[in-house]
Protein backbone atom coordinates (compact mmCIF):
# COMPACT_ATOMS: atom_id res chain seq x y z
CA UNK A 1 0.00 0.00 0.00
CA UNK A 2 1.26 3.47 -0.62
CA UNK A 3 1.11 6.25 2.25
CA UNK A 4 0.43 9.04 0.43
CA UNK A 5 -3.17 8.72 0.02
CA UNK A 6 -4.30 10.26 -3.53
CA UNK A 7 -5.09 14.29 -3.14
CA UNK A 8 -8.20 14.76 -5.48
CA UNK A 9 -7.59 19.08 -5.40
CA UNK A 10 -4.76 18.45 -7.07
CA UNK A 11 -6.96 17.96 -10.42
CA UNK A 12 -9.21 21.00 -9.23
CA UNK A 13 -6.83 23.73 -11.56
CA UNK A 14 -6.91 23.55 -14.98
CA UNK A 15 -3.64 23.43 -15.68
CA UNK A 16 -3.64 19.70 -14.08
CA UNK A 17 -7.03 19.06 -14.95
CA UNK A 18 -6.32 19.67 -19.02
CA UNK A 19 -3.59 16.78 -19.54
CA UNK A 20 -5.86 14.30 -17.56
CA UNK A 21 -8.98 14.84 -19.22
CA UNK A 22 -6.90 14.96 -22.55
CA UNK A 23 -5.60 10.89 -21.41
CA UNK A 24 -9.21 9.57 -20.16
CA UNK A 25 -10.99 10.51 -23.67
CA UNK A 26 -9.30 7.31 -25.50
CA UNK A 27 -10.61 5.35 -22.71
CA UNK A 28 -14.20 6.79 -22.63
CA UNK A 29 -14.49 6.81 -26.29
CA UNK A 30 -13.18 3.44 -26.74
CA UNK A 31 -15.49 1.69 -24.11
CA UNK A 32 -18.68 3.86 -25.77
CA UNK A 33 -18.30 2.65 -29.68
CA UNK A 34 -17.66 -0.60 -28.38
CA UNK A 35 -20.98 -0.92 -26.80
CA UNK A 36 -22.91 1.31 -28.49
CA UNK A 37 -21.96 -0.80 -31.54
CA UNK A 38 -23.07 -4.46 -29.13
CA UNK A 39 -25.92 -2.64 -28.28
CA UNK A 40 -27.13 -1.83 -31.71
CA UNK A 41 -26.38 -5.37 -32.72
CA UNK A 42 -28.76 -6.60 -30.02
CA UNK A 43 -31.10 -4.23 -30.51
CA UNK A 44 -31.75 -4.44 -33.76
CA UNK A 45 -30.50 -8.27 -34.87
CA UNK A 46 -31.11 -10.42 -31.63
CA UNK A 47 -34.01 -9.30 -29.38
CA UNK A 48 -37.33 -10.38 -30.75
CA UNK A 49 -39.92 -8.68 -32.39
CA UNK A 50 -42.35 -7.45 -29.99
CA UNK A 51 -45.92 -9.24 -31.06
CA UNK A 52 -48.12 -6.15 -30.79
CA UNK A 53 -45.83 -3.22 -31.96
CA UNK A 54 -44.12 -5.13 -34.24
CA UNK A 55 -40.55 -3.89 -35.37
CA UNK A 56 -41.24 0.02 -34.56
CA UNK A 57 -40.72 -0.94 -30.97
CA UNK A 58 -37.00 -0.90 -31.69
CA UNK A 59 -36.30 2.54 -31.17
CA UNK A 60 -36.47 2.44 -27.92
CA UNK A 61 -33.25 1.24 -28.03
CA UNK A 62 -32.16 4.41 -28.56
CA UNK A 63 -35.17 6.67 -27.16
CA UNK A 64 -34.79 5.39 -23.41
CA UNK A 65 -31.39 5.19 -23.12
CA UNK A 66 -31.36 9.01 -24.22
CA UNK A 67 -34.41 10.07 -21.95
CA UNK A 68 -32.27 8.94 -19.46
CA UNK A 69 -29.40 10.58 -20.22
CA UNK A 70 -31.19 13.17 -20.50
CA UNK A 71 -32.22 13.94 -17.23
CA UNK A 72 -28.98 12.14 -15.65
CA UNK A 73 -26.87 14.64 -17.09
CA UNK A 74 -28.56 17.46 -15.41
CA UNK A 75 -28.47 16.42 -12.16
CA UNK A 76 -24.99 15.84 -13.34
CA UNK A 77 -24.43 19.17 -14.50
CA UNK A 78 -25.88 20.82 -11.61
CA UNK A 79 -23.61 18.64 -9.34
CA UNK A 80 -20.95 19.81 -11.02
CA UNK A 81 -22.68 23.85 -10.57
CA UNK A 82 -23.25 23.19 -7.08
CA UNK A 83 -19.48 21.93 -6.14
CA UNK A 84 -18.11 25.24 -8.28
CA UNK A 85 -20.92 27.46 -6.29
CA UNK A 86 -19.26 25.54 -2.70
CA UNK A 87 -15.79 24.86 -3.21
CA UNK A 88 -15.05 28.05 -5.86
CA UNK A 89 -13.27 25.58 -8.00
CA UNK A 90 -13.39 26.99 -11.63
CA UNK A 91 -13.08 23.88 -13.60
CA UNK A 92 -15.81 22.42 -11.79
CA UNK A 93 -17.79 25.42 -13.43
CA UNK A 94 -16.20 24.46 -16.88
CA UNK A 95 -17.97 20.84 -16.47
CA UNK A 96 -20.69 22.57 -15.66
CA UNK A 97 -20.64 24.56 -19.48
CA UNK A 98 -19.15 21.09 -21.09
CA UNK A 99 -21.76 19.32 -20.01
CA UNK A 100 -25.00 21.32 -21.44
CA UNK A 101 -24.62 20.98 -25.00
CA UNK A 102 -24.76 16.91 -24.48
CA UNK A 103 -27.27 17.15 -22.53
CA UNK A 104 -29.43 19.41 -24.72
CA UNK A 105 -28.95 16.81 -27.44
CA UNK A 106 -29.98 13.77 -25.58
CA UNK A 107 -32.80 15.79 -24.64
CA UNK A 108 -33.56 16.40 -28.28
CA UNK A 109 -33.00 12.93 -29.26
CA UNK A 110 -35.37 11.44 -26.70
CA UNK A 111 -38.62 13.71 -27.85
CA UNK A 112 -37.39 13.04 -31.64
CA UNK A 113 -37.17 9.38 -31.27
CA UNK A 114 -39.80 9.65 -28.94
CA UNK A 115 -41.39 11.34 -31.83
CA UNK A 116 -41.00 8.44 -34.06
CA UNK A 117 -42.22 6.01 -32.31
CA UNK A 118 -45.27 7.67 -31.19
CA UNK A 119 -46.38 8.26 -35.12
CA UNK A 120 -47.19 4.09 -35.27
CA UNK A 121 -48.02 3.49 -32.15
CA UNK A 122 -50.40 6.73 -31.04
CA UNK A 123 -51.06 8.30 -34.86
CA UNK A 124 -49.83 11.03 -34.06
CA UNK A 125 -45.88 13.01 -33.54
CA UNK A 126 -46.81 14.90 -30.45
CA UNK A 127 -49.48 14.43 -28.04
CA UNK A 128 -49.50 17.33 -24.69
CA UNK A 129 -48.92 14.57 -22.46
CA UNK A 130 -47.12 15.16 -19.18
CA UNK A 131 -43.87 12.86 -19.91
CA UNK A 132 -43.47 14.71 -23.22
CA UNK A 133 -44.15 18.30 -22.08
CA UNK A 134 -42.20 18.00 -19.17
CA UNK A 135 -38.94 16.54 -21.25
CA UNK A 136 -39.46 19.68 -23.73
CA UNK A 137 -39.55 21.94 -20.58
CA UNK A 138 -36.40 20.25 -19.80
CA UNK A 139 -35.14 20.91 -22.71
CA UNK A 140 -36.14 24.68 -22.25
CA UNK A 141 -34.52 24.73 -19.14
CA UNK A 142 -30.87 22.93 -20.99
CA UNK A 143 -31.25 26.48 -23.25
CA UNK A 144 -31.93 28.66 -20.77
CA UNK A 145 -28.31 27.64 -18.76
CA UNK A 146 -26.45 28.38 -21.89
CA UNK A 147 -28.34 30.86 -23.19
CA UNK A 148 -27.49 32.68 -19.40
CA UNK A 149 -24.06 32.06 -19.99
CA UNK A 150 -23.73 33.01 -23.51
CA UNK A 151 -25.66 36.18 -22.56
CA UNK A 152 -23.07 37.47 -19.87
CA UNK A 153 -19.77 39.13 -20.92
CA UNK A 154 -17.98 38.52 -17.29
CA UNK A 155 -17.27 35.22 -16.98
CA UNK A 156 -17.09 34.57 -13.22
CA UNK A 157 -20.43 36.31 -13.43
CA UNK A 158 -21.72 34.15 -16.08
CA UNK A 159 -20.77 30.68 -14.32
CA UNK A 160 -22.07 31.50 -11.00
CA UNK A 161 -25.38 32.98 -12.38
CA UNK A 162 -26.15 29.65 -14.72
CA UNK A 163 -25.18 27.69 -11.87
CA UNK A 164 -27.87 29.07 -9.94
CA UNK A 165 -30.16 28.62 -12.51
CA UNK A 166 -29.22 24.88 -12.99
CA UNK A 167 -29.71 24.07 -9.33
CA UNK A 168 -33.28 25.98 -9.56
CA UNK A 169 -33.79 23.78 -12.22
CA UNK A 170 -33.27 20.58 -10.90
CA UNK A 171 -36.25 20.06 -9.34
CA UNK A 172 -37.79 19.28 -12.34
CA UNK A 173 -36.47 16.29 -12.98
CA UNK A 174 -37.80 14.14 -10.20
CA UNK A 175 -41.09 15.62 -11.84
CA UNK A 176 -40.54 14.11 -15.56
CA UNK A 177 -39.27 11.18 -14.13
CA UNK A 178 -42.62 10.48 -11.88
CA UNK A 179 -44.70 12.04 -14.26
CA UNK A 180 -46.24 8.51 -15.54
CA UNK A 181 -47.20 6.96 -12.24
CA UNK A 182 -48.38 11.11 -10.94
CA UNK A 183 -50.43 11.69 -13.89
CA UNK A 184 -52.17 8.16 -15.61
CA UNK A 185 -51.03 9.67 -18.98
CA UNK A 186 -50.79 8.34 -22.60
CA UNK A 187 -46.97 8.07 -22.16
CA UNK A 188 -46.46 4.29 -20.76
CA UNK A 189 -45.77 3.71 -17.74
CA UNK A 190 -41.76 3.03 -16.43
CA UNK A 191 -39.87 0.70 -19.04
CA UNK A 192 -37.64 -0.48 -16.25
CA UNK A 193 -38.57 -1.28 -12.69
CA UNK A 194 -36.31 -2.46 -9.77
CA UNK A 195 -39.14 -3.70 -7.86
CA UNK A 196 -41.63 -5.06 -10.12
CA UNK A 197 -40.71 -8.55 -12.10
CA UNK A 198 -38.76 -7.69 -15.73
CA UNK A 199 -41.95 -7.33 -18.32
CA UNK A 200 -39.45 -7.39 -21.31
CA UNK A 201 -37.61 -10.71 -22.29
CA UNK A 202 -33.75 -10.74 -20.93
CA UNK A 203 -31.92 -9.62 -24.33
CA UNK A 204 -34.39 -6.45 -24.59
CA UNK A 205 -33.27 -5.80 -21.15
CA UNK A 206 -29.07 -6.43 -21.81
CA UNK A 207 -29.78 -4.24 -24.98
CA UNK A 208 -30.86 -1.06 -23.20
CA UNK A 209 -28.98 -1.01 -20.60
CA UNK A 210 -25.49 -1.85 -22.99
CA UNK A 211 -26.76 1.49 -25.10
CA UNK A 212 -27.52 3.34 -21.71
CA UNK A 213 -23.56 2.61 -20.99
CA UNK A 214 -22.58 3.37 -24.57
CA UNK A 215 -24.60 6.94 -24.27
CA UNK A 216 -22.94 7.72 -20.92
CA UNK A 217 -19.15 7.06 -21.95
CA UNK A 218 -19.91 8.90 -24.56
CA UNK A 219 -21.58 11.82 -23.26
CA UNK A 220 -18.08 11.47 -20.89
CA UNK A 221 -15.85 11.32 -23.72
CA UNK A 222 -17.87 14.21 -25.49
CA UNK A 223 -17.45 16.52 -21.99
CA UNK A 224 -14.02 15.87 -21.97
CA UNK A 225 -12.95 16.98 -24.98
CA UNK A 226 -15.52 19.54 -24.48
CA UNK A 227 -13.96 21.32 -21.56
CA UNK A 228 -10.11 20.75 -22.37
CA UNK A 229 -11.11 23.41 -25.60
CA UNK A 230 -13.25 26.01 -22.68
CA UNK A 231 -10.09 25.43 -20.78
CA UNK A 232 -7.69 26.87 -23.25
CA UNK A 233 -10.07 29.07 -24.56
CA UNK A 234 -10.20 30.70 -21.07
CA UNK A 235 -6.53 30.18 -19.81
CA UNK A 236 -4.86 31.18 -23.18
CA UNK A 237 -3.10 33.94 -21.57
CA UNK A 238 -1.73 31.99 -18.93
CA UNK A 239 2.05 30.61 -19.98
CA UNK A 240 1.53 26.73 -19.53
CA UNK A 241 -0.65 27.48 -22.08
CA UNK A 242 1.69 29.23 -24.48
CA UNK A 243 4.63 26.09 -23.92
CA UNK A 244 1.61 23.70 -24.62
CA UNK A 245 1.00 25.32 -27.60
CA UNK A 246 4.76 24.90 -28.71
CA UNK A 247 5.26 21.83 -27.73
CA UNK B 1 -39.79 53.24 11.40
CA UNK B 2 -37.37 50.97 11.48
CA UNK B 3 -36.58 50.34 14.72
CA UNK B 4 -33.99 47.41 14.67
CA UNK B 5 -34.99 43.31 14.11
CA UNK B 6 -35.16 41.75 11.04
CA UNK B 7 -39.30 41.83 10.90
CA UNK B 8 -38.74 45.73 11.25
CA UNK B 9 -36.78 45.79 8.23
CA UNK B 10 -38.98 44.18 6.39
CA UNK B 11 -41.95 45.86 6.90
CA UNK B 12 -40.05 48.78 6.48
CA UNK B 13 -38.89 48.01 2.79
CA UNK B 14 -42.51 46.47 1.95
CA UNK B 15 -43.85 49.78 2.83
CA UNK B 16 -41.04 52.01 1.11
CA UNK B 17 -41.49 49.89 -2.50
CA UNK B 18 -45.50 50.33 -2.01
CA UNK B 19 -44.83 54.02 -1.28
CA UNK B 20 -42.56 53.80 -4.56
CA UNK B 21 -45.35 52.16 -6.45
CA UNK B 22 -47.97 54.57 -5.35
CA UNK B 23 -45.93 57.58 -6.48
CA UNK B 24 -45.96 55.94 -9.71
CA UNK B 25 -49.40 54.42 -9.78
CA UNK B 26 -48.86 54.10 -13.84
CA UNK B 27 -46.63 51.12 -13.45
CA UNK B 28 -50.00 49.19 -11.94
CA UNK B 29 -52.22 50.32 -14.42
CA UNK B 30 -49.68 49.29 -17.21
CA UNK B 31 -49.38 45.63 -15.72
CA UNK B 32 -53.91 45.77 -15.63
CA UNK B 33 -54.57 46.96 -18.92
CA UNK B 34 -51.96 44.47 -20.12
CA UNK B 35 -53.33 41.62 -18.48
CA UNK B 36 -57.31 42.84 -19.60
CA UNK B 37 -55.69 43.29 -23.29
CA UNK B 38 -54.12 39.96 -23.12
CA UNK B 39 -57.42 38.12 -22.27
CA UNK B 40 -59.64 40.89 -24.53
CA UNK B 41 -57.12 39.20 -27.75
CA UNK B 42 -58.26 35.58 -27.32
CA UNK B 43 -61.86 35.86 -28.16
CA UNK B 44 -61.22 38.14 -30.66
CA UNK B 45 -58.67 35.74 -32.53
CA UNK B 46 -60.70 32.21 -31.44
CA UNK B 47 -64.32 33.63 -32.67
CA UNK B 48 -67.05 34.72 -30.04
CA UNK B 49 -68.08 31.10 -29.44
CA UNK B 50 -69.62 30.71 -25.55
CA UNK B 51 -68.92 27.10 -25.12
CA UNK B 52 -65.61 27.29 -26.89
CA UNK B 53 -64.48 30.66 -24.50
CA UNK B 54 -66.18 28.82 -21.67
CA UNK B 55 -63.22 26.08 -21.88
CA UNK B 56 -60.43 28.25 -22.52
CA UNK B 57 -60.93 30.75 -20.29
CA UNK B 58 -59.41 29.38 -17.14
CA UNK B 59 -56.10 29.01 -19.62
CA UNK B 60 -56.17 32.04 -20.64
CA UNK B 61 -56.95 34.05 -17.61
CA UNK B 62 -53.97 32.34 -16.15
CA UNK B 63 -51.80 32.57 -19.01
CA UNK B 64 -52.84 36.33 -19.12
CA UNK B 65 -52.14 36.76 -15.25
CA UNK B 66 -48.65 34.88 -15.71
CA UNK B 67 -47.20 37.45 -18.66
CA UNK B 68 -48.71 40.65 -16.74
CA UNK B 69 -46.66 39.48 -13.40
CA UNK B 70 -44.07 38.53 -15.90
CA UNK B 71 -44.13 42.30 -17.24
CA UNK B 72 -43.47 43.83 -13.77
CA UNK B 73 -41.10 41.35 -12.98
CA UNK B 74 -38.59 43.51 -14.87
CA UNK B 75 -38.61 46.68 -12.45
CA UNK B 76 -38.46 44.38 -8.96
CA UNK B 77 -34.66 45.12 -8.67
CA UNK B 78 -33.99 47.53 -11.83
CA UNK B 79 -34.62 50.84 -10.44
CA UNK B 80 -32.50 49.65 -6.93
CA UNK B 81 -29.95 48.34 -9.20
CA UNK B 82 -29.23 51.45 -10.80
CA UNK B 83 -29.27 54.09 -8.11
CA UNK B 84 -27.37 51.95 -5.72
CA UNK B 85 -29.83 50.99 -3.10
CA UNK B 86 -29.52 47.51 -3.67
CA UNK B 87 -25.60 47.58 -2.47
CA UNK B 88 -26.84 48.86 0.47
CA UNK B 89 -29.49 46.20 1.01
CA UNK B 90 -26.82 43.69 0.92
CA UNK B 91 -24.66 45.55 3.85
CA UNK B 92 -27.06 45.69 5.72
CA UNK B 93 -26.90 43.33 8.87
CA UNK B 94 -30.31 41.38 8.21
CA UNK B 95 -30.54 37.99 6.23
CA UNK B 96 -30.72 39.48 2.32
CA UNK B 97 -33.25 36.73 1.97
CA UNK B 98 -35.48 38.17 4.13
CA UNK B 99 -35.69 41.77 2.67
CA UNK B 100 -35.88 40.06 -0.55
CA UNK B 101 -39.13 37.97 0.17
CA UNK B 102 -40.15 41.82 1.57
CA UNK B 103 -39.52 43.29 -1.86
CA UNK B 104 -41.58 40.07 -3.12
CA UNK B 105 -44.07 40.50 -1.22
CA UNK B 106 -44.49 44.29 -1.95
CA UNK B 107 -44.32 43.00 -5.80
CA UNK B 108 -46.97 40.70 -5.64
CA UNK B 109 -49.28 43.36 -3.62
CA UNK B 110 -48.83 45.57 -6.44
CA UNK B 111 -49.31 42.93 -9.50
CA UNK B 112 -50.50 39.97 -8.20
CA UNK B 113 -52.83 41.13 -6.24
CA UNK B 114 -54.61 43.32 -8.62
CA UNK B 115 -55.00 40.50 -11.49
CA UNK B 116 -56.66 38.06 -8.67
CA UNK B 117 -58.86 41.22 -8.24
CA UNK B 118 -59.76 41.90 -11.63
CA UNK B 119 -60.12 38.16 -12.71
CA UNK B 120 -63.90 37.63 -11.78
CA UNK B 121 -64.91 40.28 -14.02
CA UNK B 122 -63.02 38.74 -17.29
CA UNK B 123 -64.23 35.21 -16.02
CA UNK B 124 -67.94 36.67 -16.34
CA UNK B 125 -66.82 38.14 -20.18
CA UNK B 126 -66.26 34.49 -20.93
CA UNK B 127 -69.36 33.26 -19.58
CA UNK B 128 -67.88 30.89 -16.63
CA UNK B 129 -70.24 30.13 -13.87
CA UNK B 130 -69.98 31.76 -10.21
CA UNK B 131 -68.56 28.23 -9.11
CA UNK B 132 -65.69 28.40 -11.71
CA UNK B 133 -65.35 31.85 -11.14
CA UNK B 134 -64.52 31.48 -7.47
CA UNK B 135 -62.51 28.57 -8.39
CA UNK B 136 -60.78 30.70 -10.77
CA UNK B 137 -60.66 33.02 -8.57
CA UNK B 138 -59.19 31.45 -5.48
CA UNK B 139 -56.40 29.73 -7.56
CA UNK B 140 -55.03 32.50 -9.09
CA UNK B 141 -54.77 33.88 -5.40
CA UNK B 142 -52.96 30.95 -4.29
CA UNK B 143 -50.97 30.70 -7.61
CA UNK B 144 -49.70 34.33 -8.22
CA UNK B 145 -47.20 34.66 -5.25
CA UNK B 146 -45.80 31.97 -6.57
CA UNK B 147 -45.11 33.01 -9.95
CA UNK B 148 -43.81 36.42 -8.02
CA UNK B 149 -41.66 34.32 -6.07
CA UNK B 150 -39.94 31.95 -8.38
CA UNK B 151 -39.99 35.02 -11.15
CA UNK B 152 -37.69 36.93 -8.52
CA UNK B 153 -35.10 34.50 -9.40
CA UNK B 154 -34.93 34.97 -13.01
CA UNK B 155 -34.86 38.77 -12.37
CA UNK B 156 -32.04 38.81 -10.26
CA UNK B 157 -29.64 36.59 -12.37
CA UNK B 158 -30.38 38.81 -15.50
CA UNK B 159 -29.90 41.68 -13.42
CA UNK B 160 -28.17 44.77 -15.69
CA UNK B 161 -27.67 42.12 -18.81
CA UNK B 162 -28.51 43.55 -22.16
CA UNK B 163 -31.81 42.62 -23.20
CA UNK B 164 -32.02 40.72 -19.60
CA UNK B 165 -35.89 41.19 -19.70
CA UNK B 166 -36.12 38.58 -23.04
CA UNK B 167 -33.68 36.31 -21.34
CA UNK B 168 -35.13 36.33 -17.85
CA UNK B 169 -38.56 35.26 -19.65
CA UNK B 170 -37.12 32.01 -21.42
CA UNK B 171 -35.03 31.08 -17.96
CA UNK B 172 -38.70 31.58 -15.74
CA UNK B 173 -41.61 30.78 -18.23
CA UNK B 174 -40.57 27.01 -18.05
CA UNK B 175 -40.38 26.90 -14.06
CA UNK B 176 -44.05 28.62 -14.30
CA UNK B 177 -45.66 25.84 -15.83
CA UNK B 178 -46.65 23.66 -12.94
CA UNK B 179 -48.29 26.31 -11.38
CA UNK B 180 -49.92 27.10 -15.04
CA UNK B 181 -50.99 23.37 -15.40
CA UNK B 182 -52.36 23.26 -11.46
CA UNK B 183 -53.87 26.53 -11.63
CA UNK B 184 -55.90 26.44 -14.62
CA UNK B 185 -56.45 22.64 -13.98
CA UNK B 186 -58.90 23.65 -10.48
CA UNK B 187 -61.11 24.93 -12.54
CA UNK B 188 -61.67 22.38 -15.49
CA UNK B 189 -61.64 19.58 -12.81
CA UNK B 190 -64.37 20.91 -10.74
CA UNK B 191 -65.96 21.72 -13.94
CA UNK B 192 -65.65 17.39 -14.98
CA UNK B 193 -67.33 16.86 -11.73
CA UNK B 194 -63.71 15.91 -10.04
CA UNK B 195 -63.53 18.74 -7.08
CA UNK B 196 -60.74 21.06 -7.20
CA UNK B 197 -59.09 20.27 -3.94
CA UNK B 198 -56.46 18.28 -5.75
CA UNK B 199 -55.19 21.09 -7.49
CA UNK B 200 -55.79 23.71 -5.23
CA UNK B 201 -53.63 21.64 -2.55
CA UNK B 202 -50.49 21.68 -4.92
CA UNK B 203 -51.05 25.22 -5.99
CA UNK B 204 -50.47 25.42 -1.97
CA UNK B 205 -47.46 23.26 -1.83
CA UNK B 206 -46.00 24.79 -4.76
CA UNK B 207 -46.53 28.26 -2.64
CA UNK B 208 -45.13 26.56 0.47
CA UNK B 209 -41.96 25.05 -1.08
CA UNK B 210 -41.17 28.67 -2.76
CA UNK B 211 -41.62 30.76 0.17
CA UNK B 212 -38.62 29.18 1.88
CA UNK B 213 -36.55 28.55 -1.35
CA UNK B 214 -36.99 31.45 -3.52
CA UNK B 215 -35.70 34.05 -1.76
CA UNK B 216 -32.63 32.21 -0.72
CA UNK B 217 -32.09 31.48 -4.83
CA UNK B 218 -32.64 34.86 -5.73
CA UNK B 219 -30.49 36.32 -2.96
CA UNK B 220 -27.59 34.77 -3.86
CA UNK B 221 -28.10 35.55 -7.67
CA UNK B 222 -28.48 39.39 -6.28
CA UNK B 223 -24.93 39.07 -4.85
CA UNK B 224 -23.78 37.53 -8.00
CA UNK B 225 -24.89 40.27 -10.18
CA UNK B 226 -23.93 42.84 -7.94
CA UNK B 227 -20.09 41.85 -6.56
Amino acid sequence: MKTDRMNWFQWSSPQTFYPLAGKLIPWFACVSIVCLVAGLYMGFLVAPTDFQQGDSYRIIFVHVPAAWMSMFLYVVMAGWAAVGLGLKARPSFMMAQAIAPTGALFTFLALFTGAFWGKPTWGAWWVWDARLTSELILLFQYAGVMLLHASIDDLRRADRASAVLALVGVVNVPIIYFSVRWWNTLHQGASISVTAAPKMAATMLAAMGVMALGFWMYSAAVTLMRVRCIILERERHASWVQIERIS
Amino acid sequence: MMQGGVAGAVFGLIQRDLLLTWRRRADIATTLLFFVIVATLFPLGIGPEPAVLRTIAPGVLWIAALLSCFLSLGRLFATDYQDGTLEQMLLTPHPLAALVLGKIAAHWLVSGLPVVVLSPLIGLQFGLSGGAIAILTFSLLLGTPTLSLVGSIGAALTLGIRGGNLLSALLVLPLFVPVLIFGAGAVASSESGMGAEGHLSLLGACVVLAIPFAPWATAAALRIAVE
